[in-house]
């Protein structure tokens, strides 16, 4: 059977800003991918390659087997409605004018197949349905709903086109975690219920607990580690990973003080000018000789892969916070 | 001990365009010498709008009332001169975003010496030096180079780190730190926690932590300050907050955070129904009652005062706490 999605090699440049410098990535049918890294990270620029609102620089990205790469718009078309985006900030990315239900129509308005009116106002209502609002919230406009329901109406609009795969790109990191919780269970629910292959991108790890199959995590453009979301939790392998972990604070006062922090420093190297070698040495407590001179390869460990000098295949692993090896 | 900053009834509403908009209610908090208390709420809360008032800085529209108290003396309804010595030397604010609040034409050292030449007269070199002293103070790697850097020259967490050297500079006695660590990504949040930590260890200083996220307040705070819609929903030593939160929206909002281990195996989050009212008025019911699985007519036809509730210095408005296992 055909991935969902297949990245190889992915390389973005803008101008000299090296966003994406070689990220590969699959998605099975149905399987759910959290891409986390912090800001400047590139994991945006890789969701808008796949979505192609970016044409990458190099690289190819298939979609349920096709070859999207080097398609232009016209080429593109047929291929839209198989992959749908959710963005990070509702009240950005609903247009202020348009009534919800045009909102959530439009990607059916504008798909290749022909969808009638009448098929058109029953899809909106059932999609509506589906992510848990009313069927009249169509003839409301944006404004008038709340941001949980706002993300709401972006997810509807997202899967009204019946895709095979959704890219989340930071969902629920503009709302409130009361909502945000909600937002959460809701994309797990279709998600299972439907069984649309997704990539879900952001920056908060704890947020992809329960939701992600498979964990990858990307710094400065490069994939540091990825594997199945129980591995990435309890033995995560590369020191950034570790140091995203342990820097995370956990809600419970008693297991937070009890943590030994990772401290980072926080001049953060610049994608115009990424450091030679690992990319993270220059935050990397752990860096040494070879860090700076050799790209570490990705190394396979457990069921999963990390790109670090200390990691081995006989499941060798530095751990950041006491400088061993165990 | 005396408490530093003691806040009572404060309410804070605002003349809008559409009508009274009701931001904050009866909300009292203290702070003591060299205590780190932390002010949780989402959005519309009034964490924000309580932090301000305290020196002074909301807008005309604002309608405040209430009482701050700080060593002793009133801030509310003092004149501007009065408030002016207090800001800045007193009573220091760090914000969230530190790109806005720093001058993008002037260095760093000139913008954190400005303080120090209004408040302590000191000449510009002087300032300049103690600049340099302060920006190794809060974690600056090679300092004496830094203070002649532009804020486009530092990274995110460095900005920061400057927002709280320019905060700390006159040495005040409490520092309000609004959501300091929100715009920062998580590996340079940690640092900056540290910062503030190391402040009240070494200077004493008393830190008021405004922020949406509970795991800085479970990382930094001594006590929490619930706020709810306007009010304080509960006030608390942070492990018994957290270990046995008596208030029904402290307890959804604790199981609404995912928490790394906490859901693994589980399947959903907890999730709280409905929406943060926005209010004209505060009614004479619980704000929280709509949205409360534990709600029924004491709670929409009176509002519950913030009352002890057996364990020292827990404090809960809350008609039907939740029960301690």
């Amino acid at each position: 059977m055909t991935n969902a999605l297949e990245i190889s090699d992915l390389v973005m440049h803008f101008g000299p800003v090296r966003a994406v410098d070689g990220v590969s990535l699959t998605i099975p049918r149905g399987g759910v991918t959290a891409l986390v890294g912090e800001s400047g990270s590139g994991k945006s620029t890789v969701g808008r390659c796949v979505v192609r609102l970016l044409k990458p620089t190099s690289g190819t990205v298939r979609i349920g087997g096709v070859d999207v790469t080097g398609l232009n718009r016209r080429q593109l078309r047929p291929h839209r409605s198989a992959v749908s985006i959710v963005f990070q900030d509702p009240a950005g990315s609903l247009d202020p004018r348009m009534l919800v239900g045009d909102v959530v129509a439009e990607p059916l308005r504008l798909s290749a197949s022909r969808v009638s009116r009448v098929g058109r106002e029953r899809r909106v209502a059932e999609s509506l349905g589906q992510v848990g609002l009313r069927a009249e919230v169509a003839r409301r406009y944006p404004h008038e709903l709340s941001g949980g329901q706002r993300q709401r109406v972006s997810i509807a609009r997202a899967l009204i086109s019946r895709p095979s795969l959704l890219i989340a790109d930071e969902p629920t990191s503009a709302l409130d975690v009361s909502v945000q919780a909600s937002v959460l269970n809701l994309l797990a629910d279709l998600q299972r219920d439907i069984g649309f292959a997704c990539l879900f991108i952001t920056h908060n790890l704890s947020a992809v607990e329960y939701l992600a199959d498979e964990i990858a995590v990307m710094y400065l453009g490069q994939l540091m580690e990825k594997g199945p979301r129980s591995q990435i939790f309890s033995e995560p392998a590369h020191p950034y990973t570790q140091a995203l972990l342990a820097a995370a604070p956990v809600a419970d006062p008693v297991r937070q003080r009890a943590r030994t922090p990772v401290l980072l420093g926080d001049d953060l190297p610049s994608a115009l000018d990424p450091p030679s070698g690992c990319r993270f040495r220059t935050r990397c407590p752990l860096a040494f000789d070879t860090c700076a001179t050799e790209v570490p390869p990705h190394v396979k460990i457990g069921n999963g892969e990390a790109a670090c000098h200390l990691v081995q295949a006989d499941g060798t692993r530095p751990d950041v916070r006491t400088g061993a090896q165990e | 001990m005396t408490a530093i900053l003691e806040v009572a009834d404060l309410t804070v509403s605002f003349e809008t365009e559409s009508g009274t908009v009701s931001a904050v209610d009866h909300v009292s908090l203290d702070l003591a010498p060299g205590e780190i208390v932390g002010v949780v709420g989402e959005s519309g809360c009034g964490k924000s709008v309580t932090a301000m008032s305290l020196a002074g800085l909301l807008p005309h529209s604002a309608r405040v009332t209430g009482s701050v108290r700080l060593r002793g003396t009133e801030l509310i309804g003092a004149p501007e001169a009065s408030l002016r010595r207090v800001r800045g030397k007193e009573l220091a604010y760090v914000f969230q975003e530190p790109m806005t609040s720093l001058n993008p034409v002037l260095t760093v050292g000139r913008q954190i010496g400005e303080v120090l030449q209004v408040h302590e007269r000191l000449s510009r070199r002087q300032a300049r030096a103690r600049a340099v002293e302060l920006l190794s103070l809060v974690g600056i790697p090679s300092a004496a180079r830094r203070v002649d850097n532009y804020p486009h020259q530092l990274s995110g967490g460095m900005r920061q780190r400057v927002m709280i050297a320019m905060a700390v500079a006159c040495d005040p006695t409490v520092l309000v730190a609004d959501e300091p660590t929100t715009a920062l990504d998580v590996t340079v949040q940690a640092g900056i926690l540290e910062v503030l930590r190391d402040l009240r260890d070494r200077l004493g200083t008393s830190i008021l932590v405004i922020t949406h996220d509970l795991g800085v307040i479970a990382d930094i705070a001594d006590r929490v300050v619930v706020m709810y819609a306007g009010r304080v929903v509960e006030r608390a030593p942070v492990t018994s907050l957290f270990a046995r939160p008596r208030h029904q929206y402290t307890h959804g909002l604790l199981n609404a955070s995912p928490v790394p281990g906490r859901h693994a195996g589980t399947e959903r989050l907890q999730e709280i129904p409905g929406l943060v009212p926005v209010l004209t008025t505060q009614p004479d019911a619980c704000t929280f009652a709509e949205r409360c699985p534990a709600a029924d007519e004491t709670c929409r036809g009176s509002a519950p005062p913030l009352a002890p509730i057996g364990e020292p210095d827990h404090l809960v408005a809350c008609w039907h706490p939740v029960e301690v296992p």
